[in-house]
């Protein structure tokens, strides 16, 4: 007998919401806290009527601290609870650097294990909605370069649930970026039948034999549009979305990259040292054979995050993207780019 | 030390039990006036009473360009005029000022063109302003990120020999920021010239103070760090402005920072796009509105004769005037250049953005070419 569906509209908002209520609910020991969240729900609405249902014992406002809520959240966590922490934006996260990298990243291993920190840090993240300064950096790579944190970022309000749910569960703290401009993009799902791949694995959101562009987070659905538009002009393109970008799936990227040939990397983050250099250079590692042209990175410029007007410049859309197929050297033509005129001084 | 050395000490250190006030809220003087302030001068009260007229019509003007989509955002500073613009008079020209995105009135009051005040809501850019040339640092958006710039600040001028003071603005809930102690204590031992001004407007978006402190008033955080500190009534402009005077003039003649809460109220939600009826009640808004600052002083100079209805309608016009030109201007498109977004990077932009610079005029260049097709 056919499964019946309860597939309804659902936002990315609303999973997130959803995945915290059900993880109070299950598991006396998460608790939500941070800047807002009470009451208020939290700026983006995430932690909305979590106060008023599980008690200000479950959610709760903290003083204006991140250090202090990440470093408040270490020591609960040694104490036996699941912190799950709301930064209230990715550049407002700063001042719990220190605690974050020098604790949350490393008591597993300063103990030998004996110490262990199962919690979450939420951080709305990147950018594409209009934000001030300071409100739309690409933090990732921060994290990512930080040895013992994981750091996941869901592109599908699908995701969002069921990877924060596998976040709150893990014995190890995870870094949960959550791509701002996502939060009201609806979509068809239903919570309460796991549809979502393991944690840890990349999904392939589209398949196509000529070239594999990697993304995730915000810039999945540009590298869908993307896709959708190159397959008019008769280039499949098969969309990977790495979903954690630590643990990294080398498997899944991989297996798709030496299928296509050619690989192209998307990120909204600034290039230089960025999570899509790590990504390239780890696929010609393990493609090289495999590969009809280099590995091209499409990213944000390595400039400080612009002011609103001037966002849509920086940020990789469908057409930069598709610059970037064109110089997959399908007709055996090399990268000329760095010789365009003004690069030189 | 004595025991009542030491005494003598902590009591120049203690705020005043209750926040100084020289003005009730129906504008009438209070019975006792406080001991140890000089009370602003008429002509003084006069120039503040026509700051905060403009101040008050550039705040509501803000608000509406915001309902018709020409800021991307504004946090209004409606009730904390007395603050915004005490803060300001109580300074010198070559002062300087560290302000927070709460403080766009203060910065109208300095003088700076309110287009270029609003450049940064405006979505332009960060910083529409010359800082170097007012001495008004950009609006700081990290909280309690400033009040360190402002102790170096005061610092460099000292080392320098000059005799200008820095001054912090910050609000309540950004006192619970790491950096904000740091700040206290760093300028306590330096004993730099610098003024830290809280407006305790109650609220750090949705948090109410008292999930923010339990201290008896936030400018108790001063003696922890030797730093000497007072509480005003923040929406009584006579009492800020006197208060402030005092604490620059302690400052400038070397005797160490000052820490000054205020406490007054933000009348408007955070931002536009805060919802303020989720965590508080009409009724207490209300009250607040019945201590008005700008009333309250007009009221004052009023009753002492220092205010005739012309000078208000004069006043009136002059921030009418400000606000059609504001209007004006914020109403005229800009187009903020993408090519702009390399050349202050670094000094000499490195040879990737070069590249990367080539590649967007490059892109900009076929944009351009589609849309003509
Ligand atoms: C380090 C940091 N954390 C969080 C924020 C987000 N944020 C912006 S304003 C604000 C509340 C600040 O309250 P308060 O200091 O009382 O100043 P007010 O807005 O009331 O003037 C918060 C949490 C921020 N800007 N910086
Ligand atoms: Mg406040």
């Amino acid at each position: 007998m056919a499964e019946t569906t309860k597939a309804t509209k659902v936002t990315m908002a609303q999973a997130l919401n959803t995945a915290l209520r059900d993880a109070l609910r299950e598991d006396d020991r998460v608790l939500v806290f941070g800047e807002d969240v009470g009451p208020l729900g939290g700026v983006f609405r995430i932690t909305d009527g979590l106060t008023r249902d599980f008690g200000e014992e479950r959610c709760f406002d903290t003083p204006l601290a991140e250090a202090g809520i990440v470093g408040l959240a270490v020591g609960m966590a040694m104490g036996g609870f699941r912190p799950v922490v709301e930064m209230q934006f990715d550049a407002f996260a700063y001042p719990a650097f220190e605690q974050i990298a020098s604790h949350v990243a490393k008591l597993r291993n300063r103990t030998r294990g004996r110490l262990t920190l199962p919690m979450v840090i939420r951080v709305p993240y990147a950018g594409g909605i209009g934000g001030v300064e300071h409100h739309c950096d690409s933090s990732e790579a921060y994290y990512a370069h930080t040895p013992g944190l994981k750091v996941v970022t869901p592109a599908t309000a699908e995701d969002a649930y069921w990877l924060l749910r596998d976040a709150i569960a893990d014995p190890d703290p995870v870094v949960f970026l959550e791509p701002k401009k996502l939060y009201w993009s609806r979509e068809d799902t239903d919570l309460e039948r796991r549809g979502a791949l393991p944690f840890g694995r990349a999904a392939v959101r589209r398949e196509g034999r000529d070239a594999t562009v990697v993304a995730y987070g915000p810039s999945v659905p540009v590298a869908l549009a993307a896709a959708e538009a190159a397959a008019a002009e008769g280039i499949e393109l098969e969309v990977v979305d790495l979903r954690t970008i630590v643990p990294f799936d080398d498997e899944t990227v991989t297996a798709s990259v030496r299928r296509t040939g050619r690989c192209l990397v998307v990120q909204e983050a600034q290039g230089f040292a960025g999570v899509g250099a790590e990504i390239a250079a780890r696929v010609q590692e393990r493609c090289f054979h495999s590969l009809a042209a280099p590995v091209l990175r499409v990213a944000g410029f390595d400039i400080p995050y612009p002011p609103p007007k001037l966002e849509h410049a920086h940020l990789p859309g469908v057409d930069r993207i598709l610059d970037a197929v064109d110089r997959l050297q399908f007709g055996d033509e090399p990268d000329t780019r760095h010789l365009l005129k003004g690069a030189v001084a | 030390m004595s025991v009542k050395s030491l005494r003598q000490t902590v009591q120049g250190l203690l705020p005043s039990l209750t926040p100084v006030r020289f003005v009730a809220e129906d504008g009438t003087p209070v019975a006792k006036p406080p001991a140890g302030y000089r009370e602003p001068s008429v002509e003084a009260l006069r120039e503040a009473y026509r700051r905060m007229v403009l101040g008050r019509r550039f705040d509501t003007q803000a608000t509406a360009l915001t309902k018709q989509g020409r800021l991307a955002v504004y946090p209004s500073s409606r009730g904390q005029e007395a603050c915004q613009i005490g803060a300001v008079l109580a300074l010198r020209a070559d002062d300087w000022l560290f302000p927070t995105y709460r403080d766009s009135v203060a910065l109208v009051t300095r003088g700076i063109d309110p287009v270029e005040v609003l450049t940064l809501l405006r979505g332009d850019w960060h910083c529409g302003y010359d800082p170097a040339a007012t001495r008004v640092a950009p609006q700081c958006t990290p909280l309690a990120t400033q009040v360190l710039h402002a102790v170096g600040m005061a610092e460099a001028q000292r080392r320098k020999g000059e005799d200008g003071v820095a001054m912090a603005l910050v609000g309540d809930g950004a006192t619970s920021e790491g950096d904000f102690h740091e700040a206290l204590n760093f300028a306590a031992v330096l004993r730099a010239p610098v003024v830290f001004f809280v407006q305790n407007n109650k609220y750090a978006i949705s948090v109410p103070l008292a999930r923010q402190t339990a201290a008896p008033a936030l400018a108790y955080k001063g003696i922890g760090y030797g730093v000497r500190s007072e509480q005003v009534d923040g929406n009584d402009l006579v009492a800020v402005l006197a208060v402030l005077t005092d604490a620059v003039a302690h400052a400038r003649a070397g005797h160490g920072p000052v820490l000054v809460e205020a406490h007054t109220y933000r009348m408007d939600a955070h931002t536009n796009a805060d919802d303020a009826t989720r965590y508080r009640d009409a009724d207490e808004v209300e009250r607040w509105g019945a201590a008005d600052p700008l009333s309250r002083l007009e009221a004052h100079l009023r009753a002492r004769g220092g205010l005739t209805d012309a000078d208000a309608a004069a006043a009136r016009e002059e921030a009418e005037a400000l606000a059609a030109d504001l209007r004006t201007r914020m109403n005229a498109d800009t187009t903020a250049d993408p090519m702009e977004l390399f050349d202050h990077v670094y000094a000499e932009p490195t040879p990737q953005l070069r590249e990367q610079r080539a590649q967007l005029a490059a892109e900009l260049a076929e944009t351009a070419l589609t849309q003509e097709d």
